[in-house]
């Protein structure tokens, strides 16, 4: 009778004396082509669902993603889309029509941007004054002016940017690439979520749930503070040397039961997932850990100014976590302080100063690591603003509606261009008017630097090959790409 | 005019002429090639772009989303030929490639001139799919005979249970032989799992002899329907909140109930089924049949500030659809609310035909009773009654006086006026304008509110007084009048306001009577408190409450359970009549500001449906029958002084009525609505009227059938229904099996998989249904099938031949769900509290997940303080936007759709729960003390019984000396620490305890 390799290698490992710290994942072995996917009759098909490797459909060059997510709205016209136009017409009634999602504030007078823009870089991209430190890497980053969604509510546009169509329960960005590219950790989850020390942002799981993907592939959120994972530390009387002996002893339990399942293959999957969640114990918690960044690094994105701290320590988490082989990370912000309805001129800086170093340092560590050509950088939430004033109460309670008729958001690294700016809304920043691109293009786009095509990424779902971008006529939008 | 003529010979060859009087365009020969051509693609069987179909005559003439394309002799009419010639360039066909030659335009529009005659045979026929075995219903196969069959266990040969014989026959068939029969300890501990979710004991395991009793046993206990319950519970998308953004809690965990009680009852499924659907519709309709149309009311409600409730309205109506489909038809039939199914045949039509039957519903909040409690309202009504009896016996002129208190109380009735107002007054609140000119309040209810009616007068009118009426309304909590989540209300204060000299003057009022009105110095219900309790100072009490110029005290009307969802009126008399004018202004205020702190939870005090209305006669008084519905002699008796006595007496009694709680329902409503077919699926863009129908692929319904939800569930259940039975058994192997007969049970149509044993599934469909829908019959044949029965142990060659086990050459093997992880961890600790049925409840939790902003809105978690932690899974409470972590984590479907197949994931975060989290280690203490306490004296005995309870069979030697050592080492060490919960916190964490083997 053929053994299979995995048990022949396991107790070869485990003969020989080694600790449950090196005994080698069954994922390991997997991934070592040791064990080898049963061959599955065609009649019989059904999945199986793991984090190993997986080769993309072609070589792509982005191998992770940070997603930098700001939801609430930012300002378009405050941040990255300058409007003379706008200005010109300040106070005056905006010269269309608009769509408001609250009536009982809207006014139709335009409001000017309040913040100067100005050239950066080689390329010369023209940022608000709000973001210096973004100003300083601009010619890293492409910046998309022509955004749009089109639906003007929080969920909807969360559903579209995140999960690719405004409906709800679908899985989000990170469970398709982690489905569609696995791990290249084995002692860390695939896909991890960064939160925001007030909370979550509105929607909250929805953020990065795995939809009617497996549970497999969902995020694993980390809190912004300790314990940054619930559970991940046993009791102190257990802790330890005695937790270590247990897992031992769970382990040689476990192994010994498999001998008399030979191949049972999730017990096979449950003894990697107590391997991983004991590797998790000290590799998330050291990961997690950013005592020991150099103090230049922690300079550069801010953590020793009190209102950068949290935020720039998140933008090194997700680098760590990138570093060790996380596929995707997400940072989020808390509730939808992006959403500036009213007071923008006060509360607007406020979010800038909060992010644009940390942001604008994760582009420069990734670069000065190497990491930035494989790594997505990317910032953006899930719509823009109006150019319109809404709430006309006096300047200091100014603000903007929603609009995802046309907004704007910068990616950076893992094979996107340069120094470059793409697409442009109308005179008033309201609507796309030139290289419109829509949720699905971005998605269809961003997949295809990760080597995947978004046609092709698709999982079984009542029948039917349900994909992110779900044949909502996706095109791959080319000129974003180096 | 251009024209051009096909000849077969030449291709396309341009004539020029004067007349369109040329050979008729053949569709076949000239038209059909052309769609077929450049069209189909993106508008022809596979894709139907803007739900446009062109190879299909009766879609093709119907046209699209915007409308008809061709329209017979009006070729500029018809849009075909202004998208092919490109009118507007945006819209140009073909999408994606060249526009077509001029010449075979022309040839479209002159064939439409012409009256586009299109054969009937030249149309694509969407009926044939209805050939899929599955629109036909099940006939009982004939059982296949072992006999002859290469199966060489004798047992098998002489099986008399039709599964092992479609069994025997595939394996025979794939040169397979079954496994031997499990071991007993194991086949118990199976039986213990499947049916009612919980391991067995030693002591179960120790007296189990045979299957068959232990099933029945099992089968009796109330745990099953626990077991059995919850998983229909996901096919029902139970959940305890409402979802959405502000997911509030809802109250309808007496469906949750009643689904456990139909299961321990062994309700046949076809009226398991007609109940959910329409147990409101049957005639004498139980409390429990209306319960159970909470089926449908478990979809997510939307209160968001601004949104349109018709629209969330229809969400529901889709999810409602989809929810039948997936749950009871195993058809996908949610993709047709917005086009032709793509692949099954029923048409976007059809879909609404059947959305018809459901939507002609109110959707209230009923006040429902345990069964004790029933017994006891029974009770008391009866003993109030036998004092009205004897009240009316010892004073035989009663009739003359109550008779001429009734004259009197007519005779002084007043002429009110219904006042009118200028605008609607809502913040985020909806005040909808009723026919009858009251007002509903619904949507987003604040907790502190103060609405303004600018009243719209025609003529300078007299006002002596303002009466406030309280009306019911299916649409409120219990009925209303108010929108407490006990139907219940306060009124802070009534302003009433008018221009004076030309300055808004509020009117001070003379008296204020009310039929009912709460004792003074009432305390606010618990929910309706400040966030702080003890400094809320408010209070509510009598009318006058209503206009002491007091924002702490509010006129309540609450008459305690049983008389409190009375509608009620109050009489505001001005301190003198007063002309207003159509320009002074006059407006009437209602201050609601007796709710509670968080306007996202269930805490508004808001009135719910209200009319408004004016009387120019002085010293009006509020009419003391006005809630009295048929019952005035109540009313009457307490006017009496001498009667005294018994009134307290009644009172008494009323006191001790049972509180009840309230359930999501449904309710036909007296006017049925117009169904249409929404283009898109969206709310805003009717088409046509449809009439009831159901597809035509499935059971007709019966001649002249009504359009009535009764009816719909008859057919839905009716024996030649060809899904409804086939997709309930399917299911229930599963939950056995780990995979269907057919591995997508939620769709049984032509994108479905094929039945891995067709026969077996008819036989099983059919089968069921000749023993009245029993599902525990059901449950019967299959575990005492041989089939079943089956040792798991796979051998490598076996896992190679059949890796997913389709063919059952052995027993099943997996994970169990988060639900059983959670029991077995309860169970073999000891802490289980075995209670059935009640609230749902809160087991601990991380609180951060329940406050701002990580929940939209603060949620009101309370880890309950007793043994209610330790209650089954099936109570935990279900909130939608904040799954309970453990079960989460173990794959248990949030309540957001219907879920008829859940995923089964085994992760790292699965190990840290079980290893870390709160009740998993206290599982553990528990556990160790359980060892020591009832495991005999030595640690070896400890330790064994520990194993056996976690795993159901006592350990190898081997094992037990290996956890003998680690006890043995603990102890040694003399460390401070538990040697027992360490082995009792590896036991719990092994494969073999959450695994069903």
């Amino acid at each position: 009778m053929k053994r299979p390799a995995l048990c022949s290698r396991r107790h070869f490992l485990h003969a020989n004396g080694f600790g449950i710290g090196t005994l080698a994942l069954a994922s390991l072995l997997e991934r070592d082509g040791l064990l080898a996917a049963p061959v599955k009759p065609e009649l019989f098909g059904q999945a199986r669902y793991d984090l190993t490797p997986k080769q993309p459909h072609f070589n792509g060059q982005a191998k992770a993603m940070i997603s930098l997510f700001m939801m609430g709205g930012p300002s378009q016209m405050d941040l990255f889309d300058p409007k003379p136009m706008l200005t010109k017409y300040h106070g005056q009634k905006f010269p269309g029509e608009i769509k408001y999602d609250n009536l009982a504030q809207a006014s139709s007078k335009c409001f000017g941007s309040p913040w100067k823009f100005a050239k950066h870089g080689e390329c010369g991209m023209e940022i608000s004054e709000l973001l210096p430190n973004l100003a300083k890497v601009v010619d890293e980053i492409t910046l998309i002016r022509s955004m749009t969604s089109g639906v003007n509510n929080h969920a909807q546009g969360l559903y579209a940017m995140n999960a690719g169509r405004v409906t709800a329960g679908r899985p989000a960005l990170g469970s398709w690439l982690t489905y569609g590219l696995g791990s290249e950790t084995d002692e860390l989850p695939a896909y991890m979520v960064l939160a925001h020390p007030s909370g979550l942002p509105t929607f909250s799981g929805e953020h990065f749930t795995n939809g009617w993907l497996p549970a497999l592939y969902q995020g694993t959120l980390v809190r912004a503070t300790e314990p940054r994972i619930l559970n991940l530390d046993p009791p102190p009387s257990l802790a330890g040397e005695r937790q270590a002996r247990q897992l031992d002893l769970l382990n040689e339990l476990n192994e010994a039961h498999l001998t008399l399942h030979p191949g049972e293959l999730d017990l096979q999957a449950r003894i990697a997932s107590y391997e991983l969640a004991a590797k998790m114990q000290t590799a998330a918690k050291e990961a997690l850990d950013i005592s020991d960044e150099p103090q230049h690094i922690k300079t550069l994105y801010g953590v020793d100014n009190p209102i950068t701290k949290d935020y720039a320590t998140r933008c090194i988490i997700a680098r760590r976590l990138v570093e060790r082989g996380v596929r995707h990370v997400q940072v989020l912000n808390s509730g939808q302080s992006w959403d500036q309805h009213s007071s923008l001129i006060t509360s607007l800086p406020k979010n800038c100063e909060a992010t644009d170093q940390p942001s604008a340092a994760l582009i420069i560590d990734l670069k000065q690591r190497g990491l930035l050509d494989t790594t997505v950088v990317h910032w953006g939430g899930e719509m823009g603003r109006l150019p319109v004033l809404q709430n006309d109460a006096g300047r200091e309670k100014w603000g903007r509606d929603h609009n995802t008729y046309g907004f704007s958001m910068w990616l950076a690294g893992g094979g996107f261009k340069k120094g470059y700016v793409h697409g442009e809304t109308d005179e008033f920043g309201h609507k796309a008017v030139i290289d419109e691109v829509k949720h699905y293009d971005y998605h269809a786009t961003l997949l295809k630097t990760f080597g995947l095509d978004h046609t092709k990424l698709t999982y079984k779902r009542n029948g039917l090959a349900a994909s992110l971008t779900d044949n909502q006529g996706a095109k791959v939008v080319d000129q974003l790409l180096a | 005019m251009s024209l051009i003529v096909p000849t077969r010979l030449w291709g396309w060859i341009p004539v020029f002429c004067a007349t369109t009087a040329l050979a008729t365009v053949d569709f076949v020969h000239d038209v059909q090639p052309i769609l077929k051509e450049h069209c189909y693609r993106c508008h022809g069987p596979q894709k139907q772009e803007a739900a446009l179909r062109l190879d299909h005559k009766p879609s093709a003439l119907k046209g699209s989303d915007n409308g008809p394309v061709i329209v017979p002799g009006k070729s500029a009419e018809s849009k075909i030929v202004h998208a092919l010639r490109g009118s507007n360039p945006k819209l140009q066909m073909p999408r994606k490639a060249d526009p077509l030659p001029p010449a075979q335009i022309d040839l479209i529009e002159r064939w439409i001139n012409e009256g586009a005659q299109w054969p009937d045979s030249a149309s694509a026929k969407t009926e044939s799919k209805i050939d899929h075995w599955a629109f036909k219903p099940p006939v009982k196969p004939p059982v296949p005979s072992v006999a002859d069959l290469s199966i060489t266990d004798p047992a098998w040969k002489k099986s008399r249970n039709p599964i092992d014989a479609f069994i025997a026959s595939r394996l025979a068939k794939e040169g397979l032989q079954p496994s031997p029969p499990a071991p007993p300890e194991k086949l118990a501990r199976r039986l213990f799992l499947d049916l009612i979710g919980l391991p067995p004991t030693p002591t179960d395991l120790a007296t189990f002899k045979e299957a068959p009793l232990l099933t029945k046993r099992l089968l009796a206990s109330p745990q099953y329907g626990e077991r059995w319950g919850r998983l229909w519970l996901d096919s029902a998308r139970y959940a305890d909140s409402n979802g959405y953004e502000k997911d509030p809690m809802r109250f309808i965990w007496f469906y949750r109930d009643w689904v456990i009680k139909a299961f321990n009852d062994d309700l046949p499924y076809d009226q398991f089924i007609i109940d959910q659907l329409a147990g409101d519709e049957l005639p004498n309709a139980t409390q429990d049949q209306i319960v159970a149309t909470g089926f449908l009311r478990n979809s997510m409600i939307n209160e968001e500030g601004g949104v349109d409730p018709e629209q969330f309205r229809m969400e529901a109506m889709f999810d409602r659809m989809d929810t039948i489909g997936k749950s009871i038809l195993g058809l996908t039939i949610g993709c047709t609310q917005c086009h032709n199914h793509k692949y099954d045949p029923i048409s976007q039509e059809e879909y609404y035909r059947m959305f018809a039957f459901l939507n002609n519903d109110n959707e209230p909040w009923r006040v429902v009773y345990t069964t004790p409690e029933q017994a006891q309202r029974a009770q008391i009504l009866k003993s109030i009654e036998a004092l009205e009896t004897q009240l009316k016996r010892d004073h035989p002129d009663w009739q003359q006086r109550f008779a001429a208190w009734q004259a009197a109380i007519t005779k002084n009735r007043p002429e009110w006026t219904t006042l009118r107002f200028e605008d609607d007054p809502s913040g985020g609140e909806k005040a909808l304008r009723q026919p009858d000119g009251s007002i509903l309040a619904q949507g987003y209810a604040p907790t502190r509110s103060e609405v303004k009616f600018q009243v719209k007068l025609d003529a300078p009118t007299v006002i002596a007084a303002i009466r406030l009426e309280l009306m019911n309304d299916p649409n409120l909590p219990a009925y209303g009048p108010g929108r407490s989540q006990k139907g219940t209300a306060a009124l802070t204060e009534l302003n009433v306001e008018m221009k004076i000299d030309g300055k808004m003057t509020k009117l001070k009022f003379a008296s204020a009577t009310a039929d009912f009105g709460e004792p003074e110095n009432s305390p606010l219900a618990p929910f309706a408190k400040d966030k702080e309790a003890a400094k809320d100072k408010r209070v509510t009490g009598p009318i006058q409450y209503a206009i002491d110029g007091k924002d702490e005290t509010a006129w309540g009307i609450d008459a305690g359970p049983g008389r409190r969802n009375s509608p009620r009126n109050a009489v505001f008399v001005l301190e003198k009549p007063i002309t207003v004018k159509p320009e002074d202004g006059l407006t009437i205020g209602l201050s609601m500001k007796h709710g509670g702190w968080n306007s996202d939870d269930l805490q508004t005090m808001n009135l719910g449906r209200y009319r408004i209305s004016a009387t120019a006669t002085p010293d009006a008084k509020a009419d003391p029958l006005y809630g009295a519905a048929g019952n005035a002699f109540a009313v009457f008796r307490t006017t009496v002084p001498e009667w005294k006595d018994t009134n307290a007496a009644i009172e008494k009694l009323w006191a001790q009525h049972p509180e009840g709680a309230t359930t999501l329902v449904l309710d036909s409503r007296d006017q049925p609505r117009m169904t249409m077919t929404l283009k898109r699926g969206d709310f805003t863009k009717p088409g046509d009227l449809v009439q009831l129908g159901v597809p035509a692929m499935l059971n007709p319904l019966p001649k002249n059938a009504d359009g009535s939800r009764l009816t719909f569930a008859r057919w839905i259940t009716d024996r030649k229904s060809p899904t409804t039975a086939r997709a309930f058994v399917n299911r229930v192997w599963q939950a056995y099996f780990g995979t269907g007969l057919i591995d997508t049970p939620e769709d049984l149509g032509t994108q479905g998989s094929a039945p891995s044993h067709p026969e077996l599934l008819d036989w099983l469909a059919c089968d069921f249904m000749d023993h009245g829908w029993s599902v525990k019959h059901l449950h019967e044949l299959i575990v005492t099938s041989l089939t079943y029965q089956q040792s798991s142990t796979v051998t490598p060659a076996l896992l190679e031949r059949d890796p997913y086990n389709r063919l059952l050459a052995r027993g099943p093997r997996f994970r169990v769900e988060g639900e059983v992880v959670r029991d077995i961890q309860l169970a073999v600790s000891g802490l289980l509290n075995p209670t059935l049925g009640g609230r749902p409840v809160m087991p601990p939790a991380p609180a951060y997940l329940f406050e701002k902003p990580a929940s939209y809105a603060p949620f009101p978690w309370h880890v309950e303080t007793d043994s209610n932690q330790y209650r089954r899974a099936v109570y935990t409470f279900r909130r939608r936007s904040t799954p309970y972590p453990f079960l989460a984590t173990f794959d248990v479907p949030n309540g957001e759709t219907a879920c008829v197949r859940r995923s089964k994931s085994n992760t790292p975060l699965q190990a840290l729960m079980t290893l870390n989290e709160t009740i998993s280690i206290e599982a553990a203490k528990a556990l160790a003390q359980r060892m020591q306490k009832e495991g005999g004296t030595t640690p070896e005995t400890q330790i064994a019984y520990g194993f056996e309870l976690c795993t159901g069979r006592k350990p190898s030697p081997k094992e037990l000396a290996t956890l003998s050592a680690l006890m043995g080492r603990q102890a040694a060490r003399k460390e401070q620490l538990d040697a027992p919960t360490i082995v009792a916190r590896v036991l719990l964490n092994l494969d073999e305890t959450v695994t069903k083997e």
